[in-house]
Parts: structure tokens; C-alpha cells; sequence
């Protein structure tokens, strides 16, 4: 025999024939063949509703395929399932922890239950804590950890017992950079020492990390591979417009509606385009993106790619916009102040989550407020929106404070959770019935609000369906037209787009993009940079205070140096972060 | 502002009535225990077993037992033929009372002499042993009263007022409509609020135009109509199945429901402000409502309490509606009458309403 | 199915640290018994120890006086007088007594008369029939009284009398039978209604799916759930017996070690029902719903408890056999009060042996090991 063969199927751990798995009749996955090798991180890619949780559980022997065959390390996932689980760790999508065990005590539980005992459990112990950092919690209840401590912790516990294979699904939503940024550098390390790993996401930033890429679109594969290869097909159709004179939210929107436009995003100032094909550009004057516009080559993104085989983004016309009349603000207020913090400060006993935070934001500006996981972010955004009490200091919208004012001033915003809070057990229809009600909508102009929100978002298929059974990214378009029904001035986001796939993001931004030109004001949270270069301005939050503000091209600016030429805007994050630390480890 | 009221209204009674599941379980529980709890609940005593020991065997002992064996409370008679026999079937719970008839009860009888028989009483299950010597006593001494040689100085008429032939069933019925429906109205309300704070639309109705007083009652009118269908529900069923008499009106029981609703809703809502999830609100009502149902006068009269006990039933709701319904039910209770018992309800509701109103406050933000 | 003890017991560990640290189930298992047992022990007082009784006295005869006498001096019976009987009976509707003796204008004369003319009037509130049978039976007994003392002057009456002798409950305490009873909802409640919401809640949270990827099996998965809350359920009842013999003075005349072995058996089929009912609704909500329609309203009304099982109809009686707190109750009573009888023990032991292997045995194969249930 050849050794080399030998050596080539050795290095494959799991191993999928024409797997096809069905849900009460509703098809999951369909026919699906693909490797998956040791020594790199294997991403799983696709948007939400493509399968791959399914698959990951198919794997796991949680669930057991309809057709084709699994073999994971040459074992079957359900016939072999006691010999598999001891050579293989997964960690679904809420990482599987007790809240109200402390981090100790879910990782004895998952060492006890891994096998993992006596010296070797010492030293795993001291092993994983160090690698997750968590040393320093090990008593605190895992309920009462940040997102990405959690997330961490989740993966300490799925690593117990040194399995060969890792599944990891969706490990990174609600996480912020920073810990995403350790996490990869764990795993890793991880799939440098031999292990399979297998990462799921929707985020096409993460998966353009990963050695091998498996990209699924409802159910099928579309591709396997490394993203290089991906990226490499996309060579020459990825510009960049710089220099724009005037609105470039409608130069983009612009941009999105020429025939040689795929795809295309803002990005700081500059907005950022995929070609149909190589070569054969958009006519750079019926953008109208003024005199020093220019277009510039840049390196294609495994987005583009993505989005090139799901035949193009959505377009940048929201009907939205069409629907909506233009934002007018109660008489007296100050354009320029829509909303203000001022020394806005939030005590829980001796924590101070919110330290003095000052910012104003303008009619018809996106300001984005951004930070890592339990750095006060969303404590100062439930100030903003009346949702918690300020200890000292003002919150102010539209000169009120929202959480003592009448309900007259509360009808000129509209609010998005970050969970998509819909009702799960009501109907799509319902649920818009319902939220139109509560703002006082009534008889004819109900009917036609509501009319009106099903067409531009396209549910009329969902109509009747539980809100909570919708696709994440339906979900999302019905939590968006939730709060827009009343036609509100004044939007608050957090993290809207929260685990949600490129295509779906792509599209709710050009309805926020849309609103935006017609005066309305938005607030947004986020843990994701491509979005945060869709605002206006950012305010960095950390530890309580607003380390930094600005435009997202300031914020880059601030951080140029010499390793750094061109900083993303997950680069100025963590080094504005750091930067934070340095100055207060000096103090 | 009626609108969005109503628009929390039909939210709370479309997520209730949407998915069959949530429609069965708000039904199914009623019906079942339309089904089987008025023939359960009774504390009536039928279809016993006496154990007898003659000793006597004389005309009249003879004549005695045939007389406690007509009743309906005893249609078995076990013959027993020693003193020892009479401890084991006690002992065995074969009967629940045991009679033994000394060997000169007929003679002494005839002779007008006074005599004794003896009952031995299960004291395990004391008060159906007590009832059912209650049964036997009244034969024997109709029994002796007919054979006495001396006329009888007065005759004792008993008449049963309301209700003439003590029908158990016409007792449990209305109770059934108060205590089925304590179960319904205090789930839908204690675990609504919970179950938007776990999913997190509870946040979203707060920046909503909604005032917490909105907020709340979206939550209270859903819980009370649904103790008023089940209620109605138990007492069509009582009215036109069980034959209970009707002797009140129609809207007396409707507004009585309602203050009863609206002091259960505040319980409910107080219960969900202090709980933070499903589960706590769930034990929490639980943990009301087992203590609300024994203090109500359901299972044993109000009067017969401890005095710390009877202070406690006085806050207990049910037990002042429960005087409502019978009274509606069976004592012709008009507004005059019922009075006495409403304002209790509606003080209760105020009481705990406005505390759930504070507590909401404070947790909502 | 393997077992291996340490997963076991790593899984016990955890559920005991969620047990302690909810304060909702400290709730349950501690405080609501001890509530339940005092409430049922003096709230529930079926004897009836003094009814209020009104009285009518139109009339200002001897025989009237005498007989009001006789009424006042009894034990059981808190009279209040009146003469007009459109008030008594007004008290009668608003159930502030719950009989009245009317005594017309004319009842000394016709009982001078002789001839049994005289009558003797008794209203009972008939929407409370326990009341009114109890409000009969002693007004009866007075009745009697009065009639022999008149007779001859002596306080026995002749004729043919009835001695109660009470057997295991000489004074007819209904703490001391109702206190057992109780005994078997409480651990209804903690069995059933308790564990009902357990596996729901993995399922809820996610944990269930992380299990699920370990090399636990369904045996420890099983038996993780049914030990610990089989531990809380003993400390429970350890508590409540307690409580009921030192502080409530109930007589507990058997063994401790039968009632162990009742109570395990007990506690094996309402572990099993709760667990069954979480597991197959995998939704904490419906699962609690069906546990309270399941288990705790049955244990109260169907058990035998408080209400006379031989009473009921046969259709409802067949019902009650598919009842394990009926087993309980009855085993418990015995055991408490009269001691160990084996002839009611053995057939409450057996049947309650069968249910907790029916109960157990079906959660066990409904338990998944996987999320497609199987």
C-alpha cells in the first residue's frame, strides 16, 4: 500500500457520505459529502436556517441521519456513541453551562463526567484556567460571567478529557472582539497540536481564519475548501470608492443599483463594492460621489465571495424608505442634541458600570456604542432608553428623561432587543397587531401599517407561522418592523444583528441606511466592526468610561503605526482597549 | 388609551388560546375535575360495611340490624361471631364501625329496662367513623323510641334549610367553582409576567408608550376572565348537570367573580414581581394556593379553627367567595348579603394590587 | 445500561447544588410542609367541637326554660338567644349560626298536654351538610336529655343506648388521621410537582445537549435526578415526622423502618411521574400543569385522606386504585395510629411496589439519549 495514502486518510477525522437528514418532513440537509481534516480549524459557514447545527449534532450522535453514512474517527456517531463521546468535545450554541453551578463546579461536573480524574484533573485544571484566563473566577456562579467568559468557560469544559475532536457551534455570537480574538487564538493552538476541529458561524470574517471552509446554503454544500482559494476567485472584483463628497449612504445605494454591482458596504467614509464581473465597473458618475472620488482595488473578503454564490446581495433599496415619511421631531427640540448623556453615571453598591459618560447625538446621525462584554455598554444604552435609573448625571431624549416622562415621549422611539423580544407563541400576524396596538395604532390606520410592514419585509408567507419557529433573520425583519409600526423618529438597536448571516445583515442595514435619509436618529450596540463602520460616530465604552469617540475613521486614525499601516476596526478596538489598560496599569 | 388596553387584552388571550396545548390545559383540568371531584369530595358516608355481634339473637336485636342495614349507609352487614372477630376486621379497616348487641338486649327492652349496646369506631379515618356512628346512633334510637313504654314528651323536627335533603353534591359544586378557578386565574397571571421577563418582552413593553399601570392591568383582565369562563363554566355545569338550585341572580355571581378575580390577580401579580423566573413564580403560586384552599371552609368549617388560623382565612380570598357562591347558590344571597363578604374581596384586591404596583415599580427598573 | 459511580455521583452533586441554591425548592421541601402540616393539623377540625347554635324562645314556660337550660349546657353547642326568629334566621343566611332551635309560644302547654304534641323546631343550614348533620346529632342528644330528665328525674335515659369506644384516636383528634394524610400530599409535592420542572428546565437552558455529548448514560441521567430528590423527599419527611410527634403530639405506633420503606416506595412513584412529565413535555410550563392535574389535586381528593374513598361511586373508586397516594394514605394512617397491621400494610406495600415499577420503568424508557428522543 502507499504510505502516503496511508497518511492521507489517517489525517481525516470525520468523514460525511450523502448525509441527508429530514424534520418532520421538512428537509434539513441534503445529501452532503465532504472531509473534514485534523490540524485545522474547519469552518462551518452559512447563513441561519442552512444546517448547520443539525450537522454538528448529526455529529455529535445527538441526533441520528435519515440517509448516508458519518463516521467520526471510523466510528458510527449513534451505534458507537459511548466509544465516540470519549474522543470528542462539543459545545452547542448556549455552551451547556449550569448558571447557578460556579466555574469550579461545572468544570468538576464536565471533568467527573469526562473521566478526567485524580493528578491528570490537577493539571488540566490548571491547564485550561490559565489558557481561558479564568483563574481568578473560579467561585463566581457561571450565571453572573460575561459573554465571552462564559464562552470560554464553555470551551474549558468541552476540552476535559483531551478529545480529538471539537465541535463548536456558533461559539462566538454575543461575544465581543477582544474574546473573540483569544478564543481563536486558543482553538487554534488547539488544531496546531492535531485536533479536528469543526467551528460553526455566520460570521464570514471568522471563517476566512480557518484552514478549510464548509459553506452550506439551505441544507446543501455549496462549497469545501480553503477560503484562499475562494478569495483568490474573487481576485479583481473587489473595490473600494474613496474620497466621497457628500451623502455616502446614497452613493452606496447608488452604487447597489448599477447592473455591475453585486454587492456593496459602507465602510468608514469610503464605501466598499463587489463587481459582477472583473473589469466592467459602475459608472463612477451616476453615483454622483462627487469630483475626487476614486476607485481602488482592494483584497477580496470571503464575504464577497459568499455572497457572490448566493447570486448577489439584496440590493440597497429598502422599500422601507419609499413607506416612511420623513422623521420630524416634536416642536423645541434641538436637532443637534436628540439625544445626550451627560456625566451619565450608573452605580450597582460599589461597581460603577457607568462612569461619567458624556456624548450627544445628532438628528438623523447612527451613533454606535461599542465595547467588550461587561464594559457597561448595554447599562448605559438602558439608561438611554428609560429601561434602568441613573444614579447621577442626565439621559436625556429629546430633552426628557425617558424613564420619567410621560408616554407621549416614549411613542417617539422605537426599540429593538437584542434577543429579538417577540412573542414566540403568537403569530407573525399577532405580533405585528400587537405592537402596532401598544403605540396606539388603531382601525384603518392599523390595517395599513400593518399591511404596509408585511410588504416590505416580505412575511407575508409567515404570516400565520409562530414568531418564534421564523428563521433568526426573519425574525429579525419582524423585530425590525415592530418597532418601526409607529413611525418613530428616534431608534434604539442592541445588537440587531446578533448571530444573524451576512445576506440578512446586508439587507437591514440598507432599511436602517434608508431611515437614516429621512431624518431618523439611531442608537446602536454592537460587537461587530463591519457594522460599526456603518455609523456616523462611535463611542468606545470600557470599563464604564468612553475611552474614545468619533467617527470610525478617527477611531482607525488613532491607532496607525508602524506594524499597523492600515488598522480594521476590530484593530483600533482592541488596541484602544489595550491602550486603556497600559495607561491604567501606569496609574 | 382603551385601545392598546385592549390590544394587551387579546395578546394575553390569543397567547393563551393559540396553540391547542395551552387551549387544553386550560379546559381539560376543569372538565376532569367537574368529572370526578363532585363525586369524590363528599364527606358523606355510603356504601359501608358494619360488623355486627349479636349476642343477643332475640325478635328485636334481629329486627335492630335489619333496620341499620336498610340504611344507605351501610348496605354491607358483616355478621361477626366473637369479640375477637370485632377487633380484626377494625384493625383490618373491614368495616369502619363495629355494633355488638348484648345477649339480653331484647329482653331488657321488652322489660323497659335500660340497656347498652356497644360501637367500636375506627379513630384512623375518626371523622367518617364518626359519621357513620352518627347514622347508627339515629336508628337505634328511633329504634328505642319506638319501643318505649312512655309517650314521648315532644317530637324534634328537623328541617334542612337550603338545601332539605343535605345533598353533598349541592355543597362541593359551588365550592368547585371557587376553587378550580383559583388555579386557572393565579397560572395565567403569576407566569404570563414571569415568562416575559425569561423571553425579554417584558423590557419591551416598558419603552413602549405604556404606563406600568397599563402594563399591569393587560395582565390582570386576561387572568380574571379567565377565572370568570371557568367559573361560568362550573356553574352552567352545576346549574344544569348536577341540578344544583339556583337561587340568586345571574349578575351577582358575575360581579362576584370578578372582585374575586381581581383579589386572586393581585396575589398573582405580587407572586411574579417577586419571582424571577417560570419556576419560582409557579412554586410561589403553589406555595398560596395549597394553604388558601384548606383555610377556605372547604375541607372543614372556618368556625372550627384556632383563632391565629381563622385570622389567616380572613385574608385567605377564597374563603369569602366561597361564602358568595353557596350563598348566591343555595341561600338566595342578594347584594345586602353578600356585602359582608365583598368588601373583604375587594380591600384584599386593593391591598395586594397596590403592593404588586410598588414591587413592579421597583423591579422594572 | 453501564454506570459508572463517579458520573454519578458528579451528577448528583450538581443537581444538589441547584436543589440548595434555588431558594423556590428550599421553599417546597421545607417550609411549604411544615405550613401544610400545622394548617391541615389545626385548620382542619371536621368534629365540629362547638356549633353555633340560635334559639327561639317564644315561649316563657317551664318546659321552655328547661329545655334551653339543657341546650346552654351542652358542651358542643355555643347558644345565642333571641325572640325573634326573622333575625335568626337572617343569622342562619349570613351563616353566622348554623342552626336554629325554635321554641313556639304554645310548646310548655302542648308538652303538659302530653300526647307528643309539643314540637321541638331545628333549621339547620343545609348548604353546609357536615355542619348540619353534627347540628342534628347534638341538638338530638339534648333532646334526649331533657326527655329523660323530665321522665324521671335522672340523667341517663332508659332504653336502649349506644357506647362509642374509639379505637387508636380515643379523643377523635382529626390531627392525629389528618397529619399522616398530609403526610403523603407533601410528598407528592416534592416528588412530582418538584421534579417535574427539573429535566424541562435542562432541556430550556441547553444544558440537556451538553449532556447528552458526554459519555453519560441514561441510567446516570436517570438515576441523577431520582437520588437526590429521594434524598430531599426522606429529609423532608424525617422532618415532618418529627414535627408532627414532638410538636403536634400525633402517636406514631409502627416502625420507623416501614414507614421508610413506605415512603421509598411511595416516593419511587411520584419521582417517576414527575420525571416522566418533564421529560416527554420538555417544557417546564405544561410539565407543572400536568403534574398539579396528575398528582397533587388526585392525592387530595382521591386519596382517601380527608374524603371517604368507600363513598364514592364505583367509577370514581376504580379510579382511585390507579392512585399511589391512596396506598399511602392508608399505609400511613395504619402506621401512625394503629401500628404495624400486616393484613392493610402488605396490600398497600404491594401495590405501591407495582406503581413505583410501572411509574420508574416508564420515565426510564422515555429517558432519551438523544435529541430526537431515543
Amino acid at each position: 500500500m502507499n504510505p502516503s495514502m496511508t497518511a492521507s486518510t489517517d489525517a481525516i477525522a470525520i468523514r460525511l457520505q450523502a448525509v441527508s437528514h429530514t424534520f418532520a418532513g421538512r428537509p434539513a440537509l441534503c445529501e452532503l459529502s465532504a472531509d473534514i481534516r485534523r490540524g485545522v480549524i474547519t469552518g462551518l459557514v452559512g447563513p441561519d436556517g442552512a444546517g448547520k447545527t443539525t450537522l454538528l449534532r448529526l455529529m455529535a450522535g445527538l441526533l441520528k441521519a435519515s440517509a448516508g453514512s458519518i463516521r467520526v474517527e471510523g466510528l458510527d456517531p449513534v451505534m458507537a456513541g459511548d466509544a465516540l463521546r470519549l474522543q470528542l468535545g462539543y459545545m452547542p450554541q448556549k455552551f451547556g453551562l449550569y448558571e447557578d453551578l460556579s466555574v469550579l463546579e461545572n468544570l468538576t461536573l464536565y471533568a467527573d463526567l469526562r473521566g478526567v480524574t485524580g493528578a491528570a484533573r490537577e493539571e488540566s485544571f490548571q491547564r485550561l484556567l490559565a489558557f481561558t484566563d479564568l483563574a481568578r473566577f473560579t467561585e463566581r456562579l457561571a450565571g453572573k460571567l460575561s459573554g465571552g467568559m462564559k464562552q470560554k468557560l464553555g470551551l474549558a469544559c468541552t476540552l476535559l478529557g483531551s478529545p480529538r475532536i471539537l465541535l463548536l457551534d456558533e461559539p462566538c455570537v454575543g461575544v465581543d472582539p477582544i474574546s473573540r480574538r483569544e478564543l481563536w487564538r486558543m482553538v487554534s493552538s488547539l488544531a496546531d497540536g492535531g485536533m479536528a476541529v469543526l467551528w460553526s458561524t455566520s460570521y464570514l470574517d471568522e471563517a476566512e481564519l480557518c484552514g478549510e471552509v464548509l459553506l452550506m446554503h439551505e441544507g446543501r454544500l455549496q462549497y469545501s475548501g480553503s477560503p484562499q482559494a475562494l478569495m483568490d476567485s474573487m481576485q479583481g472584483r473587489s473595490l473600494l470608492l474613496q474620497d466621497i463628497a457628500g451623502n455616502r449612504r446614497q452613493v452606496l445605494q447608488r452604487a447597489l443599483r448599477s447592473p455591475a454591482v453585486i454587492d456593496g458596504a459602507l465602510q468608514g467614509h469610503a464605501v466598499r463594492l463587489v463587481l459582477r464581473e472583473a473589469g466592467v465597473l459602475p459608472d463612477l458618475a451616476s453615483l454622483q460621489a462627487g469630483p475626487d472620488a476614486r476607485l481602488q482595488q482592494v483584497k477580496p473578503r470571503l464575504e464577497d465571495a459568499f455572497i457572490d454564490l448566493l447570486g448577489g446581495g439584496p440590493g440597497g433599496d429598502s422599500p422601507l424608505t419609499e413607506h416612511m415619511p420623513p422623521a420630524r421631531l416634536p416642536e423645541g427640540v434641538d436637532a443637534d442634541a436628540v439625544i445626550v448623556a451627560e456625566q451619565l453615571t450608573r452605580r450597582f453598591g460599589d461597581f460603577v458600570a457607568t462612569d461619567h459618560v458624556d456624548f450627544r447625538i445628532r438628528r438623523g446621525e447612527i451613533f454606535g456604542l461599542l465595547g467588550p462584554n461587561g464594559a457597561g455598554k448595554s447599562t448605559t444604552f438602558k439608561m438611554m432608553c428609560g429601561l434602568l435609573p441613573v444614579s447621577s448625571g442626565a439621559a436625556r431624549v429629546m430633552g426628557l428623561d425617558l424613564q420619567q416622562s410621560a408616554s407621549q415621549a416614549r411613542q417617539q422611539i422605537g426599540y429593538m432587543a437584542q434577543k429579538f423580544a417577540l412573542y414566540g407563541n403568537l403569530s407573525v400576524a399577532q405580533n405585528l397587531e400587537f405592537f402596532s396596538g401598544i403605540y396606539g395604532l388603531s382601525g384603518a390606520r392599523q390595517r395599513a401599517a400593518v399591511a404596509d410592514m408585511v410588504r416590505v419585509f416580505a412575511l407575508h408567507p409567515f404570516l400565520s407561522m409562530n414568531a418564534g419557529e421564523l428563521p433568526l433573520g426573519f425574525k429579525q425583519r419582524l423585530a425590525l418592523a415592530c418597532a418601526l409600526m409607529h413611525q418613530p423618529p428616534l431608534l434604539f438597536l442592541d445588537e440587531p444583528t446578533s448571530g444573524v448571516d451576512p445576506v440578512s445583515r446586508r439587507e437591514f442595514w440598507s432599511h436602517i441606511n434608508g431611515l437614516v435619509d429621512k431624518g431618523v436618529t439611531v442608537m446602536v450596540t454592537t460587537h461587530f466592526m463591519d457594522e460599526a463602520e456603518y455609523c456616523d460616530r462611535i463611542g468606545l465604552v470600557y470599563r464604564g468610561r468612553m475611552i474614545a469617540a468619533g467617527t470610525p475613521d478617527a477611531l482607525k486614525a488613532m491607532v496607525v503605526s508602524a506594524e499597523l499601516p492600515d488598522p480594521s476596526m476590530e484593530d483600533a478596538f482592541i488596541a484602544l482597549v489595550e491602550r486603556d489598560d497600559r495607561q491604567r496599569e501606569a496609574t | 388609551m382603551w385601545q392598546r388596553l385592549f390590544t394587551l387584552i387579546r395578546k394575553e388571550m390569543q397567547a393563551l388560546l393559540r396553540s391547542p396545548q395551552s387551549r387544553r390545559l386550560l379546559i381539560a383540568p376543569v372538565l376532569l375535575q367537574l368529572l370526578l371531584f363532585p363525586f369524590a369530595a363528599t364527606l358523606e358516608v355510603k356504601n359501608s360495611t358494619l360488623a355486627v355481634f349479636n349476642q343477643d339473637g332475640g325478635a328485636a336485636s334481629i329486627e335492630l340490624v335489619q333496620r341499620l342495614a336498610a340504611t344507605q349507609a351501610f348496605p354491607h352487614v358483616l355478621m361477626l361471631h366473637s369479640q375477637q372477630a370485632m377487633q380484626q376486621v377494625i384493625d383490618r379497616q373491614q368495616a369502619l364501625l363495629a355494633i355488638s348487641l348484648p345477649q339480653d338486649l331484647s329482653r331488657k327492652l321488652a322489660a323497659g329496662q335500660s340497656v347498652a349496646a356497644q360501637a367500636i369506631i375506627d379513630g384512623r379515618r375518626s371523622n367518617s367513623a364518626q359519621i357513620a356512628y352518627g347514622y347508627a346512633l339515629q336508628v337505634i334510637q328511633q329504634f328505642a323510641a319506638e319501643h318505649s313504654h312512655q309517650a314521648p314528651a315532644a317530637r324534634l323536627v328537623v328541617q334542612n334549610l337550603y338545601n332539605p335533603n343535605l345533598e353533598y353534591r349541592w355543597f362541593v359544586l359551588p365550592s368547585l367553582v371557587a376553587i378550580i378557578t383559583t388555579i386557572g386565574c393565579l397560572m395565567v397571571t403569576a407566569l404570563s409576567l414571569a415568562r416575559e421577563r425569561e423571553e425579554g418582552t417584558f423590557e419591551q413593553l416598558l419603552v413602549s408608550p405604556l404606563t406600568p399601570g397599563y402594563i399591569m392591568a393587560g395582565k390582570a383582565l386576561p387572568g380574571m376572565l379567565v377565572a370568570l369562563v371557568q367559573g361560568c363554566i362550573i356553574a352552567a355545569a352545576a346549574v344544569w348537570v348536577y341540578q344544583v338550585p339556583f337561587s340568586g341572580t345571574l349578575g351577582l355571581l358575575i360581579l362576584s367573580m370578578l372582585c374575586y378575580g381581581l383579589s386572586l390577580v393581585g396575589f398573582g401579580l405580587l407572586i411574579s414581581a417577586l419571582s424571577s423566573n417560570q419556576q419560582q413564580a409557579f412554586l410561589g403560586s403553589f406555595a398560596f394556593m395549597s394553604p388558601a384552599v384548606i383555610l377556605s371552609g372547604y375541607m372543614a368549617p372556618v368556625e372550627n379553627m384556632p383563632l391565629p388560623l381563622r385570622m389567616v382565612s380572613a385574608v385567605d380570598p377564597l374563603s369569602h367567595f366561597i361564602i358568595i357562591v353557596k350563598g348566591i347558590f343555595l341561600k338566595g344571597y342578594g347584594l345586602a348579603e353578600a356585602w359582608p363578604q365583598l368588601w373583604p374581596l375587594l380591600a384584599i384586591a386593593a391591598s395586594t394590587l397596590a403592593l404588586a404596583y410598588l414591587m413592579f415599580l421597583r423591579r422594572s427598573h | 445500561m453501564s454506570l459508572s459511580l463517579r458520573r454519578l455521583v458528579a451528577l448528583c452533586r450538581k443537581e444538589s447544588y441547584q436543589i440548595v441554591r434555588d431558594p423556590s425548592s428550599i421553599l417546597i421541601a421545607f417550609v411549604l410542609p411544615v405550613l401544610l402540616l400545622f394548617i391541615y393539623g389545626y385548620g382542619i377540625n371536621l368534629d365540629a367541637n362547638r356549633v353555633r347554635l340560635g334559639i327561639v324562645q317564644q315561649d316563657g314556660g317551664v318546659e321552655a326554660s328547661r329545655l334551653v337550660q339543657t341546650l346552654q349546657a351542652s358542651p358542643y353547642i355555643a347558644a345565642s338567644l333571641s325572640s325573634s326568629e326573622a333575625a335568626m334566621r337572617q343569622q342562619l343566611q349570613l351563616g353566622s349560626v348554623r342552626g336554629v332551635v325554635i321554641l313556639r309560644s304554645d310548646f310548655s302547654a302542648k308538652v303538659r298536654q302530653g300526647q307528643g304534641a309539643a314540637a321541638i323546631q331545628l333549621l339547620t343550614d343545609g348548604a353546609e351538610p357536615n355542619t348540619a348533620n353534627f347540628v342534628a346529632s347534638y341538638v338530638q342528644g339534648v333532646f334526649q336529655l331533657w326527655q329523660a330528665q323530665r321522665q324521671s328525674g335522672q340523667a341517663e335515659p332508659a332504653g336502649l343506648t349506644l357506647e362509642a369506644r374509639y379505637w387508636f384516636n380515643p379523643t377523635t383528634v382529626s390531627r392525629n388521621y389528618l397529619v399522616p394524610g398530609s403526610i403523603s400530599v407533601i410528598m407528592t409535592i416534592i416528588g412530582a410537582l418538584l421534579t417535574s420542572l427539573v429535566v424541562a428546565r435542562e432541556w430550556e437552558r441547553g444544558t440537556m445537549e451538553a449532556l447528552l455529548s458526554t459519555p453519560v448514560t441514561r441510567a446516570e441521567l436517570l438515576l441523577s435526578k431520582i437520588i437526590p430528590y429521594y434524598l430531599l423527599g426522606m429529609a423532608a419527611m424525617s422532618m415532618c415526622v418529627l414535627v408532627a410527634t414532638l410538636v403536634m403530639g400525633v402517636p406514631l405506633r409502627g416502625s420507623l423502618w416501614v414507614l421508610f420503606l413506605v415512603t421509598s416506595l411511595f416516593l419511587g412513584s411520584a419521582l417517576g411521574l414527575g420525571l416522566l412529565l418533564s421529560t416527554t413535555t420538555r417544557n417546564q410550563f405544561i410539565a407543572a400543569q400536568f403534574a398539579l392535574t396528575a398528582a397533587f389535586l388526585p392525592a387530595i381528593m382521591l386519596s382517601g385522606f380527608v374524603f371517604e374513598i368507600r363513598s364514592m361511586p364505583l367509577a370514581v373508586q376504580a379510579v382511585t386504585y390507579l392512585i399511589p397516594a391512596r396506598y399511602f394514605v392508608s399505609a400511613l394512617q395504619t402506621l401512625f395510629q394503629a401500628g404495624e397491621i400486616w393484613p392493610v400494610l402488605l396490600i398497600n406495600l404491594l401495590f405501591l411496589l407495582l406503581s413505583a415499577a410501572f411509574w420508574l420503568g416508564l420515565t426510564a424508557w422515555r429517558t432519551p439519549r438523544r435529541l430526537d428522543g431515543n
